[in-house]
């Protein structure tokens, strides 16, 4: 992280005052038992005590929190739940850390435009909720969705196991209000399909709080499907669970969900939850249909068939929600699982082209073997994005390090095969060094010079995403030789 | 007569941008030339003509990802995808006839910088929802390249989504990757014949509101449903609203006969079958209604249920006819008559409805006169502006298209 800033430090208590003065008593925390519940988000390894945080209640004083700290240099760092993965909440010695709990109000449910207005601080699951009884519901379903907020969803652009069919949070998205750096406040995007101008809400989605801080987010809702099925499948090798996936794909079928589970993950949320997986497969797959209850019978009988014929010796198909939910419960129960068969587990999140899923498999296998970590792979197989579980003990000397070093070499080979770096969880500080894995310093400082647009003065969440900190002035020089014709040997006609 | 540049590689692209620059000379970027009309008219001493950027990179289609080089024809990646079984689920229009340019080829490119999409944006997004990853110059001369091959990324900013829509005023794309998915197995669509457009989209409103899965919500009046080349639309002698289902058969069979039900309330319907579901929808797609008639043509964005108060709004200060897709949130208005285009009726009646509006057809000195793209909130307006300082400072890249001095 960039070297906290002593003068800035240095005049904390006077930042404490003029905070106060913005803001009720209750919402500018800064004694050390207070600031200890933000030292970290869900990449806990990584730990630090912000300078100070503040809880503002509405637009206005998010306002004008920026606009204070614009004036008197202070970074900001913004956080929603802080159940993130990336460490893109992660708090700076000499930052503000701004949280959104208090902004935590369904402000419109608009069926006949189908959308809803929420603040930032409301639960992805109770955007749902709130819509569920005029039969409707907010598609992108991160796992976390319990407790994470549609602030943060749209910091991260979030996904979850329905983003297959339904897309991302971006493309469930129709408007927000925004506050940039300096305390500007924004409109972008409406009720409306398509916003004027530069897609800005676009690019905002999943920027990882560098461009500005959203204070109120529109959202499209769905109509409930009639009829949810699951299947669950089992087969002898990790192959032919892929070979299925590609087949499912290839008869015309989008599943709302289908996730894969290797032989590790199984046992694991085995013996955590009893799910009632087959014990004698190497990999399963869920996979689940919605639509109408005609479709989707047609579609589970097709699923069942393409299955057997790709080598499966387990295939059930849901006869109620119990039962479907039962199939979802060792999946959804994996990540906790894990942390049950060791002290510690670390989340990777690499996407890849669907076919290379069996070769990648194995070449995951070999490094568990070659670092001695246990890993349980889990994978939302329908867009290839794969989420290895790294086993290990914090408390032994130098497994951390270890630890990230293979979950390093697992994100260079997603990239070595055509594929990403993180398909979900952000950049953050997790990822951030190995950004040159995947781009070049030219891919990068044109990344850099769209957050200058947003905030010159490189105040918002800085030392996420970028592993080297430009400044704007630098960025925005241009070398050009005026008068001459470099370039004598371009076709003109 | 202007320079025409026409680089064969991306190296040669980025010359020729680097060339633009050094000399002040602003550049008109060209693909196919189909959407040459659209958007305010350019100022540039030379254009950069892309037509050597043809042909499709790599298509793996179950991965349901294509790469192709930026000026690929829509027909021939169309062609492809349909040989799979697959589709273009954004559905992009082909302005072309529209322009009075139906000899040009629209592009990939082009569909993506002005982020079309068609009547199952409602269902399954715009082109930037399918805009996976781009190799693209900016306005610096320099070659860069953002997001990825896969559907699931978010490495980095989503700068896909600011290319997308962008017009071609912030960088050049020469390779893009985009979403494919499965083409229906089947599609049917069902009329209901009579109704005035609040009632229409009413009644749109209601099947979108459903569980049945409709990709397609459109309301012709009856002077728009009679241009109509199928003929159960033309023949009606009343508007026609249209709501289209697509999808495995017994499924689009199941959701057919609840829709009709659920429509037989608002008035008479009947069903199209697979051939005159997608001429219907192609016409509409393309705003067929309106390409013979030349006249300004506005395009309003607004929340669906404001659809009809909006058009009607517009038609009580000057004459015009609308068509109404995605159930009432996009609006089509031939405007007549009107010494402003309509400007100053449709932009109150926008933002009456909380949307926007672009003059998408109008005569050359008219779209310099007037502004054809919804003029912005101050620091919106703001924000723009250094965005596109940001990748092109010196202003060689279809300046001026959008907004004056961007």
């Amino acid at each position: 992280m960039p070297e906290p800033d002593a003068g800035v430090i240095s005049q904390r208590q006077s930042l404490v005052a003029a905070l106060h003065k913005l803001l009720p008593e209750d919402c500018v925390v800064d004694d050390e038992r207070g600031l200890r519940a933000f030292e970290c988000d869900g990449l806990s390894a990584y730990r630090a005590l912000p300078m100070i945080v503040v809880l503002p209640r509405d637009t206005g004083e998010v306002s004008r929190v920026l606009s204070l700290c614009h004036q008197r240099g202070v970074k900001i760092v913004p956080r929603g739940a802080g159940t993130g993965l990336s460490g893109g909440a992660l708090p700076l010695a000499d930052g503000v850390t701004v949280g959104f709990g208090k902004l935590n109000r369904i402000l419109e449910i608009d069926t006949a435009n189908r959308c809803a207005v929420v603040q930032p601080g409301v639960a992805n699951l109770a955007i749902s909720t709130a819509v569920g009884p005029h039969g409707f519901y907010y598609a992108p379903d991160p796992s976390s969705q319990l407790a994470c907020s549609i602030g943060g969803n749209v910091a991260e652009n979030s996904g979850g196991v329905h983003c297959l069919k339904y897309g991302l949070t971006t493309n469930n998205l129709l408007g927000v209000e925004m506050v940039l750096m300096d305390g500007e406040v924004l409109r972008l995007g409406g009720k409306q399909f398509d916003a004027e101008g530069y897609d800005l809400l676009g690019v905002v989605t999943g920027s990882e709080g560098l461009l500005g801080v959203v204070t109120e987010v529109t959202v499209r809702i769905l109509p409930k499907p009639a009829t949810v099925r699951a299947l669950l499948l089992g087969f002898p090798d990790n192959a032919s669970a892929g070979a299925c996936v590609g087949e499912i794909i290839a008869a015309g079928i989008i599943p709302a969900g289908l996730e894969m589970m290797d032989k590790p993950a199984i046992d694991a949320a085995e013996s955590f939850c009893q799910a009632g997986y087959p014990m004698d497969v190497e990999a399963i797959l869920i996979c689940e249909l919605d639509g109408p209850a005609v479709e989707v019978d047609e579609l589970a009988a097709l699923v069942g068939d393409l299955a057997r014929k790709a080598g499966a010796t387990t295939i059930r198909t849901s006869a109620s929600d119990e039962e479907r939910e039962r199939f979802w419960l060792g999946r959804k129960s994996a990540f906790a699982a894990a942390g049950r068969m060791a002290p510690d587990y670390y989340v990777m999140d690499g996407t890849i082209p669907r076919a290379r899923l069996p070769e990648i498999l194995t070449r995951i296998g070999e490094l568990s073997r070659e670092y001695d970590l246990p890993v349980a792979n889990v994978f939302h197989a329908g867009d290839g994005n794969l989420h290895p579980l790294i086993m290990y003990d914090a408390s032994v000397p130098g497994a951390l390090q270890r630890t990230e070093e293979m979950g390093a070499e697992i994100l260079k080979l997603c990239v070595e095969v055509g594929g990403v770096l993180t398909g979900e969880h952000g950049v953050g500080i997790e990822k951030r060094d190995l950004m040159g894995a995947m781009f070049t310093e030219d891919d990068l400082k044109q990344q850099q010079r769209i957050k200058c647009a947003f905030d010159p003065d490189q105040l918002l969440n800085p030392g996420k995403v970028f592993p080297t900190l430009h400044r704007c002035a630098e960025l925005g020089q241009m070398h050009v030789h005026r008068g001459e014709t470099p370039f004598p040997d371009l076709p003109r006609f | 007569m202007a320079d025409s540049l026409a680089p064969t590689d991306a190296d040669g692209l980025a010359d020729a941008v680097r060339w633009a620059v050094a000399g002040e000379r602003p550049l008109e970027v060209v693909a196919g030339g189909s959407k040459r009309r659209l958007g305010r008219p350019v100022q540039s001493a030379a254009s950069l003509a892309l037509g050597a950027f043809d042909g499709i990179v790599d298509y793996e289609p179950s991965e349901l990802v294509l790469t192709a080089q930026a000026a690929t024809p829509l027909a021939a990646i169309e062609a492809a995808v349909e040989s799979e079984r697959q589709m273009l689920a954004f559905e992009p229009a082909d302005y072309a006839p529209l322009l009075g340019a139906a000899d040009a080829a629209a592009t990939l490119g082009g569909a993506l910088a002005c982020n079309l999409s068609g009547p199952r944006r409602i269902k399954a997004g715009a082109a930037r929802d399918h805009f996976l990853g781009v190799h693209a110059v900016s306005g610096r001369g320099e070659r860069f390249k953002a997001g990825g091959r896969v559907v699931k990324n978010v490495t980095g900013y989503d700068v896909c989504k600011l290319l997308a829509g962008s017009y071609g005023t912030l960088a050049v794309m020469h390779e893009v990757t985009i979403k494919i998915l499965p083409a229906p197995e089947r599609t049917r669509t069902v009329l209901v014949y009579g109704l005035e457009p609040g009632d229409a989209l009413q009644a749109l409103g209601a099947a979108l509101s459903s569980a049945h899965e409709v990709s397609g919500a459109a309301h012709m009046p009856a002077e728009v449903a009679a241009r109509s080349a199928v003929s159960y639309v033309a023949g009606a002698g009343a508007a026609v609203s249209a709501v289209r289902i697509e999808g495995f058969p017994a499924s689009v069979a199941a959701r057919c006969e609840a829709l009709r039900d659920l429509l037989g309330r608002f008035g008479a319907v009947e069903e199209l079958h697979s051939r005159n579901s997608a001429a219907l929808w192609r016409e509409i797609r393309d705003v067929r209604a309106f390409a013979a008639d030349g006249g300004p043509l506005w395009r309003l964005s607004v929340p669906p249920e404001a659809g009809a108060a909006a058009a009607a709004q517009v038609a009580g200060e000057t004459r015009a006819r609308a068509l109404f897709d995605w159930g009432g949130g996009l609006v089509w208005l031939a405007v007549d008559g009107a010494d402003d285009a309509g400007e100053a009726a449709v932009r109150a009646a926008a933002a009456a409805a909380g949307g926007h509006a672009t003059l998408v057809r109008a005569d050359a000195p008219t779209r310099a006169a007037r502004a054809v793209f919804q003029p912005q909130a101050t620091g919106v307006a703001a924000l723009t502006a250094r965005i596109k300082r940001a990748f092109d400072p010196a202003g060689v890249l279809n300046p001026g298209r959008m907004y004056a001095g961007v």
